[in-house]
């Protein structure tokens, strides 16, 4: 229990933080928060199960975050049968042509041995195949993005469950993953960090640009929902009385009947959209429980050790008959596919998917300064690291205000730097995240909670 | 005649564009194959330290401007590149002295300075976002084109008008007369020679008395004067804001490695690479098929390889490929 | 008292344990010096010992009655102190000449002379002035490290194991080497496992064993020891 502390320590006063948020700010907020550090949480663990169990460097994270969102958009939505008549057949026929196509280079490779000649036919394939694709799909893409543009103009889904995307997520972005790592997973580290980040500036590219897949920039708003709606909850009798229940000291204490009623309503409104984060934070936390315990698990098994002594002596595990090159693409995958899942949790928490907002400094390089302030190769700092981070990128802009005011307390309010500096509060949250950054980095390396292996 | 109007066509919206788009590129890949190769880790906070040097150039531009100092035809930031030069160095060193020496003291690994980076950027960002805001700046004044297309279509009598901006003829030239400098001192001067020989073999370097001190604080210093005015000419042929500077770094990047990283004239080359198939690939060809192919052949379509929404997606593609095939870059040769 | 001395020395990398023990090693101006010894000896630690890559926790190193023990490798090249190491001893993507260079940085006064001095040794760098290193041979490629070493006109070379891994013939001619620049009046201290060959040209030997010196002598005297012959010269 000793031993366990600093670990108790650390997430209790992490808690102790949101919760002054609710006392102090709103509770809405001090959810909102707390959900969002619960999906940074899944992130950082798939980041950490890269970089903490096997030192593989993955600036990949916004590309399958957004793989995740596209799968709760592909899952959710009901289809779109216009379109689908439209151009399906069109799209169809180009996937089923992309998959005839990558079967003939794979049969070209296998065949024949590397020389020249095969280079050339490999590149004849697929200039040949970008042409004819491009000729089958081109009439299918505009009949498609023609379906009622405003409001539609794309095939739309599957109409299931958002839930089930959850799932979904994680397997496309497992699939990105294995082919990503088949091809590049060679790199030298710090190769590898700049392939991964231009890859997935390439699926947002696709994504953004695509319209009929999501409708592109022009976003997929409404998402279906896992939890009720608030104007529904405001409706239902009772949720009603648990408000009335839960406030009646304070609702007892005004005694007119309509002021009464009326601040009943308030407490309605406001408990209908607490409640529906609570639902989601309940199903966050069972995923970030279901993968810490996976995680924890994997970390302590043979399997983990194996990880663990391929991580600090490639050559060494090498020499022993462990396929160093197997193991990472796995670990590789299997990190992707729990970023893809959070991809499609925030997608669902959100209920709607914008790929304009994917951008590498909030999908990447945060959920890096989230892993490294954590404590990289540990779950529990890793889980931490998405908490403490996401807290400070949400509070940093009160945080900067406050100090703004401080430090220019002196000057007159409409002094042209103190304007000057207000205005730019919101970019304080850059300043902090890079100074703690560096601060963690020089200071305690390991992070807050450093990884340690108990031998058991 | 159609096809001078053809070659005129591809020279207007292909040769000229891509030419200045290079050189931009050119001088940030120089800048990051230097990092790369004497200090040894890929700077992710390429883009803002461009951007940084770029902010300096902007504000001291606004202040010639506002008392009144100019250059005639030529743009004022021109005048303002050399006391920008001077702060980017000045934050450069600064930072290296309270970031980069502790990890290159202690010889930790490149990933673990590429994470120091990034932190860098971060703060640079903010910096550069408090100063001068994160919105959309031109700071171009003087004489807009050396060469309008109407005129160019009275002088020669053709269809086809060439347009050449005066910011893409100052990038061309300042870039030609950096490089070229950048080139003579790295190989005919003993510090620069003596910089190569750092980063080929460091060891070796210590044993033969080369100062490592010195050498840093001139690759910094070579680095800040790349970075200002690379930074400052894409924002003069463009437009300065920050987002797209960070941006930029992901070509940038695609045109280091694809020269052959710690290879400063791979990198070199590596930015026209970059930039000439970017814009070759995502070029509609419609119009340049109407002057050389007879009128029963004109195409319908705009003969268009890719939707220039996939600009970006061309040089990671490329980038891609060299790695996976060529690791070590398409140029061959000394290493810096 | 010999021109360059490493007496006593004892110490071993970081904090980790004495590889070197109580080990001395001495050489003088025109005078070839080999240390020999099995696989772990410390060899090339007694030799990178005296260049002052290592922190001594005893004993002292001398140049010309000179004590440099508290030196740093850079300053003991100040004082005429070149060493080639084993591998990743040339700048590979420079040409012969700017390694030449390079050897002389520390030389402000025009280094032309010495280049040509280095030329009129080893003639091959001439014919090959201008190209890059890396596309040299190995026995050309040692060549050039020596030259880049005697760039500083030392008075002491040390030598790593200078003919690992070339073949049996350009073994034969880089000793001839050796031997010129011995005749330049320079201190010449070398690390080989070549022993039989390298005791032929050297003047005096030490052999070390787990640190520590076991025997020494002329190389005649070694090469004819049956101790010596039997245990690390194959009989």
């Amino acid at each position: 229990m000793r031993k366990n502390l600093n670990v108790i320590a650390a997430y209790s006063i992490m808690m102790g933080l949101i919760i002054l948020v609710g006392i102090f700010q709103s509770w809405n907020i001090a959810l909102s928060i707390f959900n969002l550090c619960l999906i940074s949480a899944v992130m950082t663990m798939g980041a950490n199960i890269q970089w903490g169990y096997a030192g593989l460097i993955n600036f990949g994270i916004m590309g399958y975050t957004a793989l995740g969102g596209l799968a709760a958009v592909l899952i959710s939505v009901n289809p779109v049968q216009e379109a689908w008549s439209a151009g399906g057949l069109n799209i169809l026929l180009s996937l089923f042509l992309i998959i005839g196509m990558v079967l003939a280079v794979r049969y070209v490779l296998k065949k024949y041995e590397k020389s020249k000649n095969r280079t050339y036919v490999i590149a004849t394939i697929i200039i040949l195949g970008i042409i004819i694709i491009r000729f089958v799909s081109e009439p299918g893409i505009e009949a498609i993005e023609e379906v009622d543009p405003a409001k539609t103009g794309f095939l739309g889904g599957f109409g299931l469950p958002i839930i089930f995307s959850w799932i979904v997520g994680a397997v496309f972005a497992g699939g990105l993953a294995f082919i990503i790592g088949k091809v590049a997973l060679g790199l030298r580290a710090d190769y590898l960090a700049i392939a991964t980040l231009l890859i997935s500036e390439i699926v947002i590219a696709i994504i953004k640009h695509e319209d009929w897949l999501t409708r592109g920039v022009k976003n997929v708003i409404g998402l279906k929902r896992p939890a009720p709606y608030e104007v529904n909850l405001q409706q239902t009798d009772w949720f009603i009385n648990l408000v009335e229940k839960f406030n009646s000291g304070k609702l007892s204490l005004i005694s007119d009947l309509t002021d009464r009623q009326s601040a009943l309503n308030q407490l309605v409104i406001e408990g209908s959209s607490v409640f529906v984060k609570l639902c989601y934070s309940g199903l966050f936390l069972v995923v970030v429980i279901i993968l810490l315990i996976l995680t924890q698990k994997a970390l302590y098994s043979p399997w983990g050790r194996m990880m663990r002594a391929i991580r600090d002596n490639e050559e060494a595990a090498n020499a022993m008959g462990k396929n160093v090159v197997k193991q990472h693409l796995l670990i590789f995958v299997l990190g992707s596919a729990i970023v893809g899942i959070a991809g499609a949790m925030l997608v669902t928490q959100d209920g709607l998917f914008t790929p304009g907002s994917y951008r590498p400094m909030r999908y990447t390089f945060l959920i890096w300064v989230m892993v490294i302030v954590g404590g990289s190769g540990n779950n529990f700092g890793a889980i931490l690291g998405g908490f403490v981070v996401w807290f400070l990128w949400i509070e940093s802009a009160p945080i900067g205000l406050y100090l703004v005011n401080l430090t220019t307390a002196g000057l007159d309010d409409t002094h042209f730097l103190k304007v000057h500096l207000i205005e730019s509060v919101p970019y304080f949250r850059f300043l902090m995240m890079g100074a703690g950054l560096l601060l963690i980095m020089r200071y305690r390396p390991k992070g807050i909670l450093p990884e340690k292996i108990e031998i058991k | 005649m159609d096809f001078i109007n053809a070659i005129i066509l591809l020279l207007n919206y292909i040769f000229v564009p891509a030419l200045a788009y290079g050189s931009q590129l050119a001088l940030g890949a120089i800048f990051v194959t230097l990092i790369y190769g004497i200090l040894r880790f890929a700077n992710f906070a390429t883009g803002d330290m461009m951007s940084f040097g770029t902010m300096f150039t902007i504000l001291f531009t606004w202040y010639f401007q506002s008392v009144g100092i100019g250059l005639g035809i030529l743009p004022t930031a021109l005048l303002a590149i050399p006391f920008a030069v001077f702060f980017m160095i000045g934050y450069m060193l600064l930072i290296d002295k309270f970031v980069f020496k502790y990890y290159r003291a202690n010889k930790s690994p490149p990933v673990q300075l590429a994470m120091v980076s990034i932190g860098v950027m971060f703060v640079t960002q903010a910096v550069v976002r408090i100063i001068i805001g994160p919105s959309d700046r031109r700071f171009f004044d003087g004489e807009k084109f050396l060469i309008k297309a109407g005129e160019f279509k009275e002088i020669t009598g053709l269809n086809e008008g060439l347009a050449i901006k005066s910011t893409q003829v100052i990038t061309i030239f300042v870039t030609i007369i950096l490089v070229s400098a950048l080139f003579w001192f790295l190989n005919k001067t003993k510090t620069g020679k003596s910089m190569r020989a750092y980063s080929d073999n460091e060891d070796l370097a210590l044993l033969s008395g080369i100062d490592p001190k010195k050498i840093v604080i001139i690759t910094w210093i070579i680095a800040g004067i790349l970075a200002t005015i690379g930074g400052a000419l894409y924002g003069l042929d463009k437009s300065f804001k920050p987002f797209t500077y960070f941006n930029n770094m992901l070509p940038i990047f695609a045109a280091a490695i694809v020269g052959g990283i710690g290879n400063p004239f791979g990198a070199f080359l590596g930015g026209y690479v970059i930039a000439f198939s970017e814009i070759l690939l995502t070029y509609a060809y419609k119009k340049f098929f109407m002057y050389v192919l007879p009128q029963s052949m004109e195409p319908d379509g705009l003969i268009q390889l890719l939707s220039t929404d996939y600009k970006f997606a061309v040089s990671f593609s490329i980038l891609v490929i060299v790695l996976l095939y060529r690791p070590s870059g398409i140029f061959k040769g000394k290493v810096l | 008292m010999a021109f360059f001395e490493g007496s006593n020395m004892t110490g071993g990398y970081g904090n980790g344990p004495d590889i070197i023990n109580a080990c001395s090693v001495n050489v003088d101006r025109g005078e070839i010096v080999s240390i020999l010894g099995p696989n772990g000896a410390g060899k090339s630690t007694a030799m990178k010992a005296m260049l002052g890559l290592l922190n001594l926790k005893s004993g002292s190193v001398t140049i010309n009655g000179k004590n440099i023990t508290n030196l740093s490798p850079q300053d003991r090249v100040k004082e005429g102190i070149s060493f080639v190491p084993q591998n990743k001893n040339v700048f590979a993507g420079m040409t012969v000449e700017e390694n030449l260079e390079m050897g002389a940085f520390l030389i402000n006064k025009n280094y032309m002379t010495i280049i040509d001095e280095i030329y009129d040794l080893f003639p091959i760098l001439k014919e090959k002035r201008n190209q890059l290193v890396g596309e040299l041979s190995g026995g050309q490629r040692q060549q050039v490290a020596l030259g880049r070493a005697l760039m500083i006109k030392p008075s002491v070379l040390m030598l790593d194991e200078p003919t690992a891994g070339v073949s049996p013939i350009v073994m034969d001619e880089l000793f001839d080497h050796i031997i010129k620049v011995k005749r330049t009046n320079v201190a010449i201290l070398m690390v080989e496992q070549n022993a039989k060959q390298a005791l032929n040209i050297s003047d005096r030997g030490y052999v070390l064993v787990t640190g520590e010196n076991r025997y020494s002598g002329t190389g005649e005297e070694l090469l004819n020891d049956p101790r010596v012959r039997s245990s690390f010269l194959g009989g």
